[in-house]
């Protein structure tokens, strides 16, 4: 059988298109899956029919290693699989590779699976949401899925678009909403950014990120939105589609304050609480997790970025959210130290000094933002009991909160089992944060043996060819 | 006082309040927190050969039928009297099949063989060519976690005191070696007896306890598939070569699948049987095998996803029988534990069981077969 | 580019080459293609990024596709998917 590929990075994103092109750079076989239909993740989104994302960002980062990804495509040394939903990821007794890479690939559900001598997990995050009255309305879109259908669909989510939640992303949303022609009557943050202010030196230590927030906040004030800091979303109203929104004063501790609601008239709103790790790959595998200073679970990794389990490296949201320039500094990290693992590649001290210092100012200041957008324990006093929490099984607060007071639940998997919420479609993907609130405890890591969808007739075949053979032979 | 907020566990106390007795039940965990949170709520009496579990068996459909009109709300419990439907690949497998069935008739089982061409009718989704079926109308189901948290919370309605999050450290005992409670971080519970329903877990309570139960862990994988239309699946239907799997002793993996649909939608296939210790490593193994089970009894499925897969940790005695009682040896302990995977069928007759020692009364079935010092060396 | 053409519900729709299914329905101003299963309330896409699967789309009569990823394909038939999106069993 041919000898299958050294690394298996999975995430095409910034963390795992620096990592593929770096280790490849460094004489590595490497697959790149991703369950994308091209490489940039979620952050460099193209534009339907458009070769490159638009972003100043995408031009100076993610152009060049699209170029070199292009490269190593037709010199053989990467094999990239787009549209691979990696499934599962298991150790493989095999002289083609410690791991086996299991995934459903491309619409009509394909099976696929890739072995590898290591692995990096590169599979970023999703975005956090806290449930609210009317928040499953169409219309209702998470602020990152309002910037995705902008960015790759080139469709405004409406006309009058409020933003909301928590943390920086909401300004870059609000923004480009705006520039591309949307009225954006609030942005609506839930945090305090004088919360900021303790962590001032580390602000001042990322100038770039304080200049893109001027860009943000320069677009915004162009287009007249008002931004409410310590406020809400409260509930979405209308019948089919969202048609206004009531935002209230919050709290020190997100409790929304009586008698400080408005309604404000709009045909979308766009919500999100920033992000949180996407880790069922590594769970699964056993990797160790931490929690950052928001109380998410991210992975535990040592200086090259490798996780507990030898083999398994990790780069990225996955190891606590914290941007594009730390992804992809972090892949860089990763595929160093895999090629100098497997291979001996020698590293350069003076390259690994000055990445290891950009990613702990890049670390610190994630941790700054993660603090100060942590959601406060009184956000469910926004909750009534038959608001939904769990959108897929429409399992209501009401209903999570029995299972906690009168059926002995105390954490969420037991709410899960007493009530079904989060045993739907997204797996409590959306609806996880705000049970494992209700039921009084931090949420706990991802487990999720199958991480997407599986056909039944996948697991069932006798198991199947690894798709970087054929493409050996080929 | 009992140790363990498991279906077991809650059976005995909702029972052990209902005859009076004043009752406490701690568990480490949340309610279901164990092995009944991953089981599928199997109630069946027609994966047992004629024999004291089956008798037990038999207790335990009776008694589930009037909890679930017992405890409120209606459907809190999920219960489906759904019957079971035993199905043969080919004309040696029928034979054992009908075999079984006599000796389970024999002990009091409805039983009922369905000719090849009559299997449609129950199940519309079943794979052409198979050599015949029996029915068995007494296989039940119920939401496991569900059931208990329902028992539980009936028996706090009683007086039950229920101490969650509450990890059991020692068994005390006094001079003589009668037991006086348990200890917990958080104080000694005095009670003059203690019942050990700490399922996968019960070897360890009894030697807390200071003696020996050879509970081991018997892992099985679930697959859950997505949402289905009612009916897509009607009775809990697998192929008669499960009966095998569940009396094997062998530490291999066993795949027959039982799959069955639930009122929530999914279609669950479970649950493969094998020996390897506290071991939650997804088995792609173990999945293939299931998902190759299951179409080929519904081919249909071969479309559907599958949207989750969980394991769980079956307590397993050598003989595949509970162990349920007083146990001679450690006055004041019983136990009910050691279900493997019936635990949740026959939680209430365990109870019954449990609570007829606890009172001195007599008990519905002979418990001497289930007595926990049977495998002293 | 020319663009695609696929039908929702019978109705002739267009996306430009590459768009997702979830982008082409939302650019023709339609918001929801989906009832749930026990309320049977409207649905469309709320992640866009393929995670919270409310954007499930019955498409060339495969129930239960992620329109939010699903690129149009030209001459995709596209139904409006009501309840498990599998046909109820006689």
């Amino acid at each position: 059988m041919t000898p299958s590929a050294d690394l298996a990075v999975v995430g095409a994103g910034p963390a795992g298109l620096a990592a593929a092109v770096t280790a490849a750079d460094r004489g590595l076989r490497v697959v790149l899956l991703d369950a994308g239909e091209r490489p940039g993740g979620q952050i460099h989104r193209h534009a339907a029919g458009q070769a490159h994302p638009p972003s100043l960002h995408g031009r100076r980062h993610f152009a060049p290693r699209a170029r070199r990804l292009a490269a190593h495509r037709r010199a053989g040394r990467v094999t990239h699989l787009p549209a691979h939903h990696v499934w599962t990821v298991v150790p493989h007794d095999g002289a083609d590779g410690a791991w086996a890479l299991h995934a459903v690939a491309g619409p009509d559900e394909a099976p696929a699976t890739v072995h590898a001598r290591t692995v990096l997990l590169a599979t970023g995050a999703y975005e956090r949401h806290l449930p609210f009255p009317g928040w499953t309305l169409p219309g209702v879109v998470g602020a990152g899925g309002a910037q995705a259908l902008l960015k790759s669909g080139l469709v405004l989510p409406g006309r009058r678009v409020v933003v909301a939640g928590s943390g920086p992303l909401l300004l870059a949303v609000a923004g480009s909403l705006a520039a591309a022609g949307a009225r954006v009557p609030a942005v609506v943050e839930a945090a305090d950014y004088t919360a900021y202010a303790s962590g001032l030196p580390t602000l001042l230590r990322n100038p770039g990120k304080l200049a893109e927030a001027a860009l943000h906040g320069g677009t915004l004030l162009r287009h007249a939105a008002r931004l409410l800091t310590r406020h809400a979303v409260t509930a979405a109203h209308g019948t089919t589609r969202v048609e206004a929104v009531t935002v209230t004063r919050l709290d020190r501790d997100w409790r929304p304050v009586p008698g400080t609601s408005r309604r404000v008239p709009c045909d979308a709103l766009a919500v999100g609480h920033g992000l949180v790790p996407q880790l069922e790959l590594a769970t699964g595998l056993g990797c160790a997790t931490r929690r950052t200073p928001d109380d998410t679970p991210a992975l535990v990794v040592d200086a090259d970025q490798a996780t507990t389990v030898p083999g398994v490296w990790a780069a990225g949201e996955t190891g606590g959210v914290g941007g594009a320039d730390l992804a992809l500094t972090e892949g860089e990290i990763a595929a160093d130290a895999i090629a100098h693992a497997l291979r001996g590649t020698p590293r350069d001290p003076r390259r690994t000094a000055a990445l290891t210092r950009r990613r702990a100012r890049l670390r610190a200041f994630a941790d700054t933002m993660a603090a100060a957008h942590r959601p406060g324990p009184g956000w469910t006093g926004w909750l009534d009991d038959t608001t939904e929490v769990c959108r897929c099984e429409e399992v209501t607060a009401g209903r999570v909160r029995e299972a906690v007071a009168d059926l002995g639940a105390h954490d969420a998997r037991t709410v899960k089992l007493l009530t079904r919420a989060g045993m739907g479609w997204c797996q409590g993907r959306m609806c996880g944060q705000a049970v494992a609130r209700l039921a009084g405890e931090p949420p706990a890591p991802d487990r999720r043996p199958l991480s997407c969808p599986v056909p039944l007739g996948h697991l069932a075949a006798p198991p199947t060819t690894d798709p970087t053979d054929r493409g050996a032979r080929a | 006082m009992i140790v363990g907020a498991g279906v077991v566990g809650a059976a005995c106390a909702y029972y052990a309040a209902r005859a009076g007795l004043s009752v406490a039940v701690v568990d480490r965990g949340p309610v279901a927190g164990g092995t009944t949170g991953a089981g599928e709520g199997n109630l069946l009496v027609s994966d047992k050969e004629a024999g004291a579990e089956l008798d037990l068996a038999l207790l335990s459909t009776r008694l589930w039928r009037e909890l679930a009109e017992a405890l409120p709300p209606r459907d809190a419990i999920e219960y489906e009297p759904k019957g079971g439907l035993v199905v043969a690949s080919d004309g040696t497998a029928l034979t054992a099949l009908r075999a079984l069935a006599a000796g389970q008739r024999a002990a009091g089982v409805t039983a009922h063989e369905v000719a090849p061409g009559e299997l449609a009718r129950l199940e519309p989704g079943l794979a052409p060519g198979l050599a015949g079926g029996v029915h068995y109308p007494q296989d039940a189901q119920v939401q496991p976690a569900r059931a208990a948290a329902a028992l539980l919370r009936a028996a706090r309605r009683m007086g039950a005191a229920v101490r969650l999050g509450e990890e059991v450290t020692a068994v005390l005992t006094g001079p003589d070696g009668t037991v006086r409670g348990v200890r917990t971080p958080r104080g000694d519970l005095r009670a003059p007896a203690v019942v050990n329903a700490a399922g996968t877990w019960g070897g360890h309570v009894a030697a807390l306890a200071g003696t020996r139960l050879p509970v081991m862990p018997r892992r099985g994988f679930v697959l859950v598939t997505e949402p289905l239309p009612p009916g897509f699946v009607r009775h809990k239907v697998y192929a008669a070569d499960y009966v095998a799997d569940v009396a094997s002793g062998s530490a291999d993996l066993q795949s027959s699948a039982v799959v069955e649909g639930t009122p929530a939608g999914p279609v669950l296939i479970g649950a493969t049987r094998e020996r390897v210790g506290f071991d939650r490593t997804l088995s792609t193994e173990a999945l293939h095998r299931l998902a190759a089970r299951a179409v080929a009894l519904f081919p249909a499925l071969e479309r559907v996803h599958a949207i989750r897969a969980y394991c769980g940790f079956r307590p397993y005695l050598p003989d595949h029988l509970p162990a349920i009682g007083p146990d001679p040896r450690v006055p004041g302990l019983h136990h009910a534990c050691g279900h493997e995977g019936a635990g949740i069928g026959l939680a209430p007759a365990t109870a019954v069981l449990v609570t007829a020692a606890l009172t001195g009364a007599e008990p519905p079935v002979p418990a001497a077969p289930f007595r926990p010092d049977r495998f002293t060396p | 580019m020319t663009p695609h053409r696929f039908t929702f519900d019978g109705t002739p729709l267009t996306a430009v080459p590459g768009q997702t299914l979830a982008a082409a329905l939302w650019a023709a101003g339609i918001t929801s293609w989906r009832t749930t299963r026990h309320r049977r309330a409207p649905r469309g896409a709320f992640c866009f990024i393929g995670t919270c699967h409310d954007c499930l789309a019955t498409v060339n009569g495969r129930p239960n596709q992620r329109a939010c990823l699903l690129p149009v394909r030209p001459g995709d038939t596209v139904t409006t998917q009501e309840g498990t999106g599998h046909d109820p069993v006689r």
